[in-house]
């Protein structure tokens, strides 16, 4: 055979492995308003950067008549592309071969491809689009999730792992991009689940939709899970890269340094967004574009949550992870849902090398029995775990109140803060002052004539006394009491000198932290 | 300071006797109001479909008879009365799903 026929020979292999599932299920597939596996690859990677790898992997099912079926690439496309210019690892199931079932095949292209990120130390790509476990294979498919869900957890910190659900993720499948970095979702394409509305209603009586159940929206906003919510495919693949121009390659690496750029201040200007009274809401991401370059802020889990903002933005270039209350949600307070969401965003950025800026005004955490019997205890306690841990450079700004615990939560200088920087309008106390006033002075109000007036004077006492940044400056606790206009001079530089930090934690197998 | 627009109206919370002016979320508002617990109320431990229902309103039971079979996961489980005493109410009906929870049985 000539070398040109075993070319041709070749080319024809790879035509019928190309097919996927076929026009029909293409069809299908793009009727629901999905792209197929390889045109959503093609669309997140940089131009012409795809290499595709275990093209000719067949399936390895031999019950139930499964030997005489062909199912091309078994159902997932793997290879290496670039974005931004950096190879990525990346794999996506393909639901038009056999519904993207996850057979032993299929999954040893996924794990090889994982495998392969480790050892280059570059970030891995998920996109989930699976009917779940190949029934028809058994045990196989059970350790093919296994041996996925061990690699996730190798790879937890060492390479960024980013998960995209565009289609069905249910059952034990969705328990990978639980253990991932980054979940992104869209709406009415992405359903997660562990046991779906069928079982639901079986077992338990329950009725609910899967959209209900599981859709993008529940996964966003209720549940968590999802950590960036979009309208549509095009938008979760742009999202993807903006992210992606965020974070570093892996552990040992730092972000790519861009350009510096000045905020845009004429639309920032705190004296026009930030209220003095403590009781009045503001909305803190307006805040931190204030501080950013081009005044540019990515924000993380934006509709969970949202009494705690997270994501990052760039100061002089280089990456910075936010971290600040909002005013304006739930007063900025501390609770389960904001605790955890914070918690694991700080461990992140402590991972890959991230500073962290934590701008803080919050009235403490959350009162009620919904909480207490929540676990709001070992919850909030992850906030402080995490701060604690974390040895890439702290510096905290505390803009208005910072009352009672989530004072120390968020990031103060007992939690090894390398700056503290207050506002003039900060207020560092046990509590505010019409609690702390009410207690302290409980008995003179009761005794006095005119309750209510003596209980006015005394809050202004204490409000005087207390209710400021220069208590705790006294005690050093606070760095600078800055003017926030010069908010953005003052993080710069703390920035700046601490490039180099190195701070030693004890030797240890791992920590225990308040999962 | 010119007052922004939001996406929700500004309500009111309370945190140690101050009220700040918020937003409230969704899941905030929709929380279950705590409710003691009362022995003479029956609730459904667990999601399902009621399959009998042993006894009546007015009827005297004692600890561990039968009430009812509540089915979940498949299992039929025997809901027995916790105490000797008098049926006050029944909140079920057979083969209709009850939610956690859910009141089942009162007690006089």
């Amino acid at each position: 055979m000539s070398l040109k026929s075993k070319t041709s020979d070749l080319k024809k292999r790879m035509q019928g492995a190309l097919q996927g599932g076929g026009d029909q299920a293409i069809q299908k597939q793009v009727a629901m308003g999905k792209m197929t596996a390889r045109e959503r690859i093609i669309a997140l990677l940089d131009k012409n950067s795809f290499h595709e790898y275990d093209l000719f992997v067949e399936h390895a099912g031999k019950d139930f008549n499964m030997d005489k079926k062909y199912l091309p690439g078994d159902g997932v496309i793997s290879g290496i592309g670039t974005i931004g210019g950096h190879p990525v690892c990346i794999y996506a199931q393909d639901f038009t071969v056999a519904g993207g079932s996850l057979g032993y095949m299929h999954a040893k292209k996924i794990t090889k491809i994982m495998d392969h990120a480790m050892k280059l130390k570059v970030p891995i790509i998920g996109i989930n689009d699976s009917g779940g476990a190949r029934i028809q294979e058994g045990v196989n498919s059970l350790a093919g999730y296994g041996e996925i869900f061990y690699r996730n957890t190798q790879a937890s910190g060492v390479i960024p792992q980013i998960s995209v659900i565009l289609g069905p993720c249910a059952g034990g499948a969705v328990y990978s991009p639980a253990l991932t970095d980054f979940v992104f979702v869209v709406d009415k394409i992405s359903k997660m689940f562990i046991t779906g509305p069928e079982v639901i209603r079986t077992v338990l009586g329950e009725e609910i939709s899967m959209e209900d159940l599981g859709g993008a929206k529940v996964q966003a906003e209720k549940s968590g899970n999802a950590h960036f919510y979009a309208a549509s495919e095009q938008e979760a693949i742009d999202q993807i890269k903006d992210l992606m121009s965020y974070i570093p390659w892996n552990n040992k690496k730092t972000a790519d340094k861009f350009p510096k750029k000045p905020p845009i201040s004429k639309d920032y200007k705190i004296d026009e967004i930030f209220p003095t009274n403590p009781k009045q809401p503001y909305d803190v991401r307006s805040i931190i574009r204030s501080m950013t370059d081009d005044s540019r802020f990515l924000e993380i889990h934006e509709r969970f949550a949202a009494n705690i903002v997270i994501g990052f933005g760039r100061m002089n270039g280089d990456t910075v992870g936010y971290v600040a209350n909002q005013p304006l949600v739930l007063a900025g307070v501390l609770d389960v849902d904001s605790s955890d969401k914070a918690g694991r965003f700080i461990r992140f950025c402590d991972s890959f090398n991230i500073p962290l800026v934590t701008l803080v005004d919050l009235p403490g955490y959350l009162p009620g029995v919904d909480q207490e019997h929540a676990g709001v205890i070992r919850h909030g306690a992850k906030i402080l775990y995490s701060y604690s841990e974390a040895t890439v450079p702290k510096i905290t700004v505390i803009l208005r109140k910072a009352y009672g615990g989530g004072y120390i939560a968020m990031c103060s200088s007992h939690l090894r803060a390398d700056f503290v920087f207050a506002w003039p309008t900060a207020e560092i106390a046990v509590m505010g002052p019409e609690g702390a006033a009410n207690i302290i002075f409980r008995k003179e109000i009761k005794q006095a004539e005119d309750p209510d007036m003596v209980r006015k004077q005394k809050i202004q006492e204490y409000k005087k006394k207390f209710a400021n940044p220069y208590v705790a400056a006294a005690f050093g606790y606070v760095d600078a009491v800055i003017e926030p206009v010069e908010t953005r001079k003052f993080v710069n530089h703390a920035l700046e000198i601490s490039r180099d930090k190195s701070e030693v934690r004890p030797e240890k197998k791992h920590g225990i932290p308040p999962f | 300071m010119k007052q922004p627009k939001y996406s929700k109206k500004l309500e009111s919370i309370n945190i140690d006797m101050t009220e700040y002016r918020t937003m409230l979320t969704t899941k905030f508002k929709e929380r279950k109001p705590y409710e003691k617990h009362n022995p003479k109320k029956l609730k459904a431990f667990i999601p399902g479909t009621i399959r009998r229902v042993y006894v009546e309103e007015k009827q005297k039971v004692k600890k561990g008879d039968r009430l009812l079979v509540l089915e979940a996961m498949k299992m039929r489980n025997y809901i027995r009365a916790p105490f000797n005493g008098t049926i006050k109410q029944i909140h079920v009906e057979i083969s209709k799903p009850v939610y956690k929870d859910q009141l089942l049985i009162e007690f006089e």
